[in-house]
């Protein structure tokens, strides 16, 4: 051996992960971009809902007071479920295949460090959310009329920025207890839909629910994000917009999400590699 | 590794002396001039810098120096001396290893040295526990017993640092399929503390003029080569290729082997897992043949050509009904004999004598051999015998190792 290396670590600093955090959150929204389909469920799903509401409620107005659109109603509903979707749906989705793909695993050879990973995968989805819920909001106020009280808009980001937090990793966790990247859209939206339903994100269950509906979207999550994001836009509301105790609710989740992706969550595939791998160790 | 960084701060009140170099089982290159001698810059170049053979010239250091290390030498007007000398760590140390999948012992004691700009082959048949191996060493996959240092880190700790420094080719990796080849070598080589310039690296995997494609779009062979691009783009110090040529046609084995060669030429320590020996023989300076999760033989592949060297292989047919028992022939034998069905081999190290008892032995019972023939073992031959053929571990075998 002519040639010599010196057992030292290297004295040039490995990049900052905030640096690297910013760079995996522009990446994993590049990703996003190049595949039409995710972009299309996340962003124009709601969208169509928008229009399919509109469509079907045509021009009513509720009086009291004042006369309000229908669509000062749903629209923030439906922010919130986009919101829901490009946190909890995308990445619970989404990391589960790249997990399949074999991408989790070539990461974790790297020396990015596997929170920064993460983040970007969470924080690419809170910025995918955030362009979400404008976009929704925006069509809402020029097409559908939908006015914001921008006194309590404050409380709103707030809102926003704990529910998709919350919602985030509990897409992680979805990833983490998904058995393969395949079943993992089925597992979402099984979950993702009724809960939409019964957190009235596309119509309310009327003046006297069932019981036990009322039930389950009080303790679920989506609710609390629908109710409390609600309030800029409720005309008959005239508190300060802050609900404490739905976004304690929502953080519960969260946490319950985070513990569940820290204890389960797997970097190697779930099919191929890993199976091939122990039944080689088993000499088969 | 301490040594070194008080070596270098021994340097540093001696700003101005002309050349610091090192030596290496007696060859010597420079490594930092002048003008590089602050102490930090002097380590950088110190932990970066690969000596190759044609930097390098022979030296006749002051101090007695170890067999293997590095001896540090400034020089000043001209003259030459040595400042420190420095024993060098194996770049990769494995002792007593092992790891069990419930209750099949799939790495069963594994002891090895990689020595640094080595090219390591781990030989040996699927389930041997090559995989296994390799993975721990990467911090993959956690071991239950013995020690392992990587670089001096221990790679169940998997530190980011230790990680900057190791490159890995895995089996079964994927890629985002949407990022152009370009792409995905800049998003990976972003984690690295440094990094190969992305066309260099595509220029040495065969892949330039690809740059802009999409890595849906390659080739299942050129898939691989970005596998090895991404394994290098950080400038490892250790590479880590796991079966790099399986599933390969043979010209694209020819090409990886050349891209494997490449990599040496740059001084790159490789560890890589085969269950070719033609490919160990083309690429490893040292062989580790394992099977069974154990050690059956290591040295060069020269070496472990010569153990087989010695021996001659005489193969014959006949049937074994005519007497019933072979027992006395093999009683006879000096070599090893091993009979299947009605098929005698005997490796031996006496082939004249052997085939006189043979064929004695056959007159005697008026038995006809059938297909008998006296042939040099080919290293197929030498590498089934090691891993016992039909996946058994030839017990007998293991004193080679």
């Amino acid at each position: 051996m002519s040639e010599l290396e010196i057992m030292a670590d290297r004295p040039g600093r490995l990049p900052s992960p905030l640096g690297l955090l910013v760079h995996q959150i522009g990446y994993q929204n590049r990703v996003f971009r190049r595949v039409p389909i995710s972009a299309f469920f996340t962003l124009a799903f709601p969208l169509m809902f928008l229009l399919l509401f509109a469509a079907i409620s045509g021009d009513i107005f509720i009086g009291g007071g004042h006369e309000v659109s229908a669509a000062q109603f749903y629209v923030p509903g439906l922010a919130v479920f986009t919101a829901a979707s490009a946190t909890y749906t995308n990445i619970g989705i989404s990391t589960a295949i790249t997990r399949d793909e074999g991408i989790l695993r070539r990461v974790r050879g790297t020396p990015l460090p596997r929170w920064v990973y993460l983040g970007g995968v969470v924080g690419s989805g809170v910025s995918i959310a955030a362009f979400g819920v404008l976009l929704m909001l925006v069509v809402g106020m020029i097409v559908y009329g939908v006015e914001v009280d921008l006194d309590r808009a404050l409380p709103a980001v707030i809102t926003f920025v704990v529910g998709t937090a919350s919602f985030a990793m509990l897409g992680l966790a979805l990833a983490a207890v998904a058995p393969s990247g395949q079943s993992s859209p089925a597992l979402a939206q099984a979950t993702m839909l009724p809960m939409a339903f019964v957190s009235e994100v596309f119509f309310p269950l009327g003046d006297d629910p069932v019981r036990w509906l009322q039930v389950v979207g009080d303790v679920l999550p989506l609710k609390a994000f629908v109710e409390a994001f609600f309030t800029p836009f409720d005309p008959y509301h005239s508190g300060s917009g802050w609900e404490p105790a739905l976004l304690l609710r929502m953080a519960c989740w969260g946490v319950f999400g985070a513990l569940v992706a820290a204890r389960r969550f797997r970097w190697e595939p779930s099919v191929g590699s890993g199976r091939s791998r122990r039944s080689e160790a088993a000499g088969v | 590794m301490e040594a070194i960084v008080s070596a270098v701060r021994q340097l540093e009140p001696r700003r101005g002396w002309g050349l610091v170099g090192m030596a290496f089982r007696g060859r010597a290159a420079t490594v930092a001039g002048a003008r590089r001698l602050s102490p930090q810059r002097l380590s950088v170049d110190l932990c970066l810098r690969r000596i190759t053979e044609s930097s390098s010239r022979a030296v006749t250091p002051r101090s007695s120096r170890p067999e293997r290390g590095i001896v540090i030498h400034s020089r000043r007007r001209g003259r030459l001396a040595s400042l420190a000398a420095v024993s060098a760590s194996a770049a990769l140390t494995v002792s007593g290893l092992g790891r069990s999948y419930g209750d099949v012992r799939a790495v069963d004691g594994l002891s090895f040295q990689v020595e640094p700009g080595e090219v390591f082959a781990l030989l040996g048949p699927n389930g041997a526990g090559k995989s296994t191996t390799v993975e721990i060493l990467e911090g993959h996959r956690s071991r239950d017993t013995g020690t392992v240092e990587v670089l001096g880190h221990d790679p169940g700790a998997s530190s980011a640092a230790f990680r900057d420094r190791i490159g890995i080719v895995l089996q079964e990796v994927g890629i985002e399929r949407e990022l152009t080849v370009r792409e995905a070598l800049v998003h990976y080589g972003a984690c690295y503390s440094r990094r190969r310039p992305v066309d260099e690296v595509l220029e040495l995997v065969g892949l330039h003029g690809l740059g802009d494609r999409r890595t849906h779009r390659l080739s299942g062979g050129q898939k691989r080569r970005i596998d090895l691009a991404l394994g290098i783009i950080g400038d490892p110090d250790v590479l880590f290729l796991d079966e790099p040529t399986t599933g390969f046609d043979p010209s694209a084995r020819r090409q990886a082997w050349e891209m494997v060669d490449g990599l040496r030429a740059l001084g790159t320590t490789i560890v890589l897992t085969s269950h070719y020996m033609d490919e160990v023989q083309a690429l490893a300076d040292r062989v580790l043949v394992i099977a069974g999760g154990r050690a059956v033989a290591e040295g060069t592949p020269d070496e472990l050509r010569g153990s087989m060297d010695r021996e001659t292989a005489i193969r014959a047919r006949f049937p074994l009904e005519a007497d019933g028992t072979v027992d006395d022939l093999l009683g006879r034998l000096s070599g090893r004999a091993t009979v299947r069905g009605g098929r005698l081999e005997v490796r031996t190290e006496q082939p004249t004598a052997d085939l006189h008892r043979l064929t004695a032995w056959a007159m005697e019972r008026k038995l006809e051999l059938a297909d008998l023939e006296v042939v040099r073992p080919t290293l197929e031959d030498v590498y089934l015998d090691l891993v016992g053929g039909d996946g058994e571990v030839d017990v007998g075998a293991g004193d080679h190792g």
